[in-house]
């Protein structure tokens, strides 16, 4: 490493390493030269176009701007002379020649910075001052107002959505006085690329950019800060709320900070408005005469209390089973679990995460021993090859889609997507392989093919890492590009390709998602991916990795505190003897030996009976489960349905007793992103009406039921959770104060894992497994004739309970649509928005049809959010056989116009 | 010889289909590679402006932002997004000419053509725009077509220096 530069800044001096710039070198010395269009936090290029930062260097003629001026050794730099002083003072004088004196009433007054500067250099009213801007503000969409007039041209919003967002909707537009920011013109926000994701708001110095919703909701002074985890995407960007008269005014990222380094996306920054909804439950509900009516906490869980403990002593523990949740913390799964299993006696304990990672969590456990995804978000960018399969991450992981297309962008990455879907990644790929839905095993045992008969695999890794590579390679053998081209509709130059980039990459990267693991073959598919990444040695290292991205906020805490029926946390098996004891000694209680039923399991057992009562912790399986009639005859048929939420949901409605829950923003806890990463959850606003956090009502309920549970904070639950979870083993809420922890981290002093298996495998050696493919359980025929795909889009989430009770999103999107290929839409005369009728073996449903060559001929796709379209009344609850995830990727259905339309 | 109603009916023409812009993309051989300005000035070469159409699948094709491009074409003042004509006829207004009856050469075009300052023939051949001066003040009254002078104009010269143009350029 090249040795510091030694330079004199303000009479003092500073050694900083060479190619700093002399703004950087002057904070060293907490020396902040004033600055407008250049960003620190963002450390983007600076495009020195507002000269404020000028500085005087002894020996050079003009003024220089430091925040692009590299350090020199010896330097004698000045950043506050006079003639300096002046200048600054004519540059805002400039500036505000055009611009309104409008502080009195501006959105952004005590946060601008050009008022700031404005102020410090004592600068009243403009020598220059001519006519003033008269452009209306505009209001595009649902949330981001522009006002030209107060727009000083620094460009930090082009730079921010041009380079770290990477959607590239905006820049400059038009020349001398009338030139502005534009979206390209005659496209609405909606129509262009821009994702809504509200990061422009973020950098603007000046009121030039707002959010609508925050327009009269106070100013920066009034606001109370404070920063919390997202309730949305296992991303877990922190949010900072902004609050002011109990109420999140607005929601704001600080450029550098959490894992997102301060980039949100549009649910984390306008959508979280749902936690003051009115329609937020906010007292105890019993069925009585057929109806919810309030009741008090005593009388609801005196209820449930009561009838568990009789539904146990007369039908066993193993009639009585809970569904967690992804949404809930860590410390509240942790409780959930051992609520089933030392109070109730049960392991009957499942949550959603079965419904998209399941064979996830069981595949890289067989492959590598560990479940989770194994590397970490930042190592995006340090990859020299990307592979994505089955995750459409822009729309579903934003901050992961925008790292991706910035390391493509940088020239860095090449990318390689397999989706059966044109996606947004599809245009910053290198290739697009359009696979058939559930034809992901050929594809992948054909890379794998080519990789072999060209000598790509890397000899050493195999010989010193793994295990059953012989298997591995006598499967793939008959795998030709030319034999899975038949099976995957991908023309085989396209398999070669990719297999040779994937290759022959230094550090290669696998990110899967959904498309993946929602298939009946979803194990298969898991371990697929781990063979190809062993195989190319891809694996241990920054970079590299097999990288499954979790859907919820918190589905991997959900999944590591135990909320599963075949482990307690910390993935130690219910059936292993020794944990059980274990557990017994740590619990104080008798514990059941026998692995509880997953999700799907306990909707079959509920409609045969075995099953008498079902716990559900704010998950909604009226909507987000398969074969949603099928579910709704189930969930009618139990004794007893208890429904903790913050919102009167689909399956609260069918509930015998409705416990209100608080909110995110409402509690203390701890999320674990989908990096591994434990990070900070902090209350900021009372819960409505006698709302409580889950963790309080389990508590509550435990102790009427005979157990004694008691906490004074969530931090105390941690600290159980860290005596029985040896990955959890070093995490306190004092280390999370500053940022998060990526397990496994067993002790105090342990700084955290950012990726797994380097050296060697959490199983020890990593092992390969020959897998066939087996084609999806329900292929298209004559009569249901299309292949129905299920997913997600960019504005809404999971059932929609959070996000369709938000403003700007629901009006960002309101209706669900089913996407159809021009070519079958015409062949059935089928036209875009018209409504359609979509049918299959299990149900159907109406809604309007969106014709988009996104989707290939003869598939169609549909979201799942919509109560009024739900999907799920057409999928199929055909199972993985290993993990029993459901195949929510792949079902034959038939779709017309409406009857009614037709005539 | 055309007559300035004779192509066409409606006042403007019907943009480029997606076919034609397609193939022009094509014959230009429009890659990521391709240098942005040079092709957008091939792109208005042939369609006599910029079609906005033309601009998206331009950025489809040289994978360049459509925001961006938007920037380069609202930046260089000789990038039109709207149809225009595509012979430019400059107008001058300057007080030489206006001294030497520009007033009346301007009335000319206008009745001659049929259109105002600022708008284009029906048949696409013209566009009218008035400037402040040409700069061949020993010419007054002055009008340009496209690169080329004519002056000491008088309403009857106008009238057979758009005629012949006209038929030299149908
Ligand atoms: S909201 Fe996001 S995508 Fe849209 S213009 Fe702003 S930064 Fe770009
Ligand atoms: S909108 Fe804000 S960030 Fe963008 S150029 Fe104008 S002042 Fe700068
Ligand atoms: S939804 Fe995901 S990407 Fe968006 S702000 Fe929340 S955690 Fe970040
Ligand atoms: S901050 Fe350096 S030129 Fe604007
Ligand atoms: S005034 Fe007309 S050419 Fe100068």
């Amino acid at each position: 490493m090249a040795d510091d530069v030694t330079l004199t800044i303000d009479d003092r001096e500073v050694s900083v390493p060479p190619g700093t710039t002399i703004f950087n070198a002057a904070r060293r010395l907490g020396i902040d030269i004033p600055h407008l269009c250049y960003d620190p936090a963002l450390g983007l290029a600076p495009t020195s176009s507002c000269r404020l930062c000028l500085v005087e260097v002894e020996g050079s003629g003009n003024p220089v701007p430091s925040c692009s001026h590299p350090v020199a050794p010896g330097m004698i730099v000045q950043t506050n002379t006079p003639h300096l002083r002046e200048t600054r003072r004519l540059i805002i004088e400039l500036l505000l020649s055009d611009h309104p004196h409008d502080c009195l009433t501006c959105e952004k007054a005590g946060a601008c910075d050009l008022q700031k500067y404005a102020y410090a250099c004592g600068v009243k009213e403009s020598r220059f001052a001519s006519e003033q801007v008269a452009v209306a503000p505009v209001q595009d969409g649902p949330a981001i107002v522009y006002d030209r007039s107060k727009c000083i041209l620094c460009g930090r919003c082009v730079q921010v959505c041009h380079e770290v967002q990477a959607s590239r909707a905006i820049d400059f537009l038009g020349r001398g006085f009338d030139t502005c920011i534009s979206l390209p013109p005659g496209q609405t926000r909606d129509e262009s690329a821009c994702a809504e994701c509200g990061n422009c708001i973020d950098v603007c110095p000046t009121g030039a950019l707002t959010y609508a919703g925050a327009e009269g909701g106070g100013r920066a002074w009034e606001f109370e800060q404070v920063r919390t985890i997202c309730p949305y995407c296992g991303c877990g960007c922190t949010l900072v709320l902004n609050i002011h008269d109990g109420r999140i005014v607005h929601i704001t990222g600080e450029p550098g900070l959490g894992v997102s380094k301060g980039l949100l996306c549009v649910k984390g920054r306008f959508g979280t408005d749902f936690v003051g909804h009115e329609q937020r439950l906010t007292e105890p509900l019993i069925r009585t005469g057929g109806e919810l009516v309030p009741a008090t906490w005593d009388e609801a869980l005196g209820l449930v209390a009561e009838r568990l403990t009789r539904i146990r002593d007369t039908h066993g523990p193993d009639s009585i089973a809970g569904l967690s949740s992804a949404k809930t913390t860590n410390e509240e799964n942790y409780l959930m679990q051992k609520f089933m299993r030392a109070v109730v006696g049960t392991n009957n304990v499942d949550h959603c995460a079965r419904l998209c990672h399941a064979s996830t969590v069981v595949g890289l456990a067989r492959a590598f021993g560990s479940g989770a995804m194994t590397n970490s978000m930042d190592e995006f960018e340090l990859a020299d090859a990307i592979f994505v399969i089955g995750s459409n991450t822009t729309e579903c992981h934003p901050i992961i889609g925008a790292a991706i297309k910035r390391a493509v962008l940088s020239g860095k990455t090449t990318l390689i997507v397999a989706d059966p879907r044109a996606i947004e990644l599809t245009e910053f790929a290198a290739v697009h392989m359009q696979q058939k839905g559930g034809t992901d095993v050929a594809l992948a045992n054909a890379m794998m093919h080519v990789i072999l008969a060209e000598g790509l695999q890397d000899n050493s890794f195999l010989a010193e890492r793994t295990e059953g590579f012989e298997d591995l390679a006598r499967a793939v053998e008959p795998y030709t590009p030319e034999m899975a081209a038949k099976i995957t509709g991908v023309p085989a130059a396209l398999i070669a390709e990719s297999a040779c980039i994937y290759a022959k990459a230094e550090a290669a990267s696998i990110i899967f998602s959904m498309g993946i693991t929602q298939h009946t073959t979803g194990t298969d598919n898991v371990l697929s991916l781990a063979n190809l990444a062993m195989l190319t040695g891809n694996i241990g290292r920054p970079g590299t990795g097999v990288n499954p991205l979790r859907g919820q906020n918190n589905v991997q805490g959900a999944c590591d505190l135990g909320a599963l029926p075949n482990v307690y946390p910390g993935y130690q098996k219910v059936d292993d003897e020794a944990s059980r004891q274990k557990f017994q000694k740590a619990w104080g209680a008798k514990l059941s030996p026998n692995v509880g039923l997953t999700v799907v399991e306990m909707i079959d057992a509920a409609a045969d009976g075995r099953l008498k009562a079902l716990y559900v912790v704010g998950e909604n399986p009226m909507l987000s489960d398969p074969d949603l009639n099928h579910v709704e005859e189930a969930l009618k048929n139990l004794d007893l349905l208890v429904v903790q939420d913050i919102f009167l949901s689909e399956t609260a409605q069918l509930a015998d007793v409705v416990l209100p829950a608080a909110s995110f923003a409402e509690k203390d806890g701890t999320f674990t992103n989908t990096e591994r990463r434990v990070q900070r959850v902090r209350k900021a606003l009372d819960a409505p009406g006698q709302a409580l956090p889950d963790w309080q009502i389990l508590c509550d309920l435990a102790s009427r039921m005979g157990y004694e549970m008691h906490y004074d904070h969530p931090s105390a639950i941690q600290d159980e959770i860290a005596s029985v979870t040896p990955s959890y083993g070093g995490i306190t809420y004092d280390r999370l104060q500053e940022g998060g922890l990526q397990w496994p981290c067993p002790d105090r002093e342990h700084p955290g894992t950012p990726y797994l298996h380097k050296g060697k495998f959490a199983r020890g050696l990593g092992k390969f497994h020959a897998v066939e493919f087996i084609p999806p359980r329900e292929p298209p025929d004559d009569e249901y004739p299309f292949v129905l795909s299920t997913g997600r889009v960019l504005q809404h989430f999971h059932t929609g309970t959070m996000s369709r009770r938000s403003d700007v999103l629901d009006t960002l999107v309101s209706v669900g649509t089913i996407e159809i290929h021009p070519d079958d839409a015409a062949r059935l005369g089928i036209a875009d928005s018209e409504t359609v009728r979509v049918a299959s073996r299990r149900g159907q449903i109406e809604l309007p049809a969106r014709v988009t060559e996104r989707v290939a001929p003869g598939t169609l796709f549909l979201a799942f959010h919509y109560r009024e379209a739900p999907a799920n009344r057409l999928t199929i609850a055909a199972l993985d056989p290993i993990a029993k995830i459901p195949e929510l990727k792949v079902c034959a259905v038939r779709i017309e116009p409406r009857p009614a339309a037709k005539s | 010889m055309s007559d300035t109603s004779a192509t066409q009916d409606k006042s403007a023409p019907a943009p480029p289909s997606e076919a034609e812009i397609a193939s022009l993309l094509d014959s230009l051989g429009v890659s990521p590679d391709s240098n942005l300005i040079g092709v957008l000035q091939d792109v208005q070469d042939q369609f006599g402006y910029l079609p906005p159409a033309a601009l998206g699948e331009l950025s489809r094709r040289t994978r360049i932002p459509l925001s961006r491009i938007w920037g380069v074409v609202s930046f260089y003042a000789q990038f039109y997004t709207e149809p225009r004509g595509r012979h430019t006829i400059r107008c001058c207004r300057g007080t030489a000419c206006h001294v030497k009856g520009a007033g009346r050469v301007l009335d000319a075009v206008q009745r001659e053509l049929d259109i105002q300052d600022g708008e284009m023939t029906e048949d696409l051949m013209f566009q009218l725009e008035t400037v402040a001066c040409l700069g061949t003040c020993f010419l007054a009254p002055a009008m340009m077509i496209d690169n080329q002078y004519f002056g000491e104009l008088t309403p009857r010269r106008v009238q057979s220096i758009l005629r012949s143009f006209r038929a030299e350029h149908a």
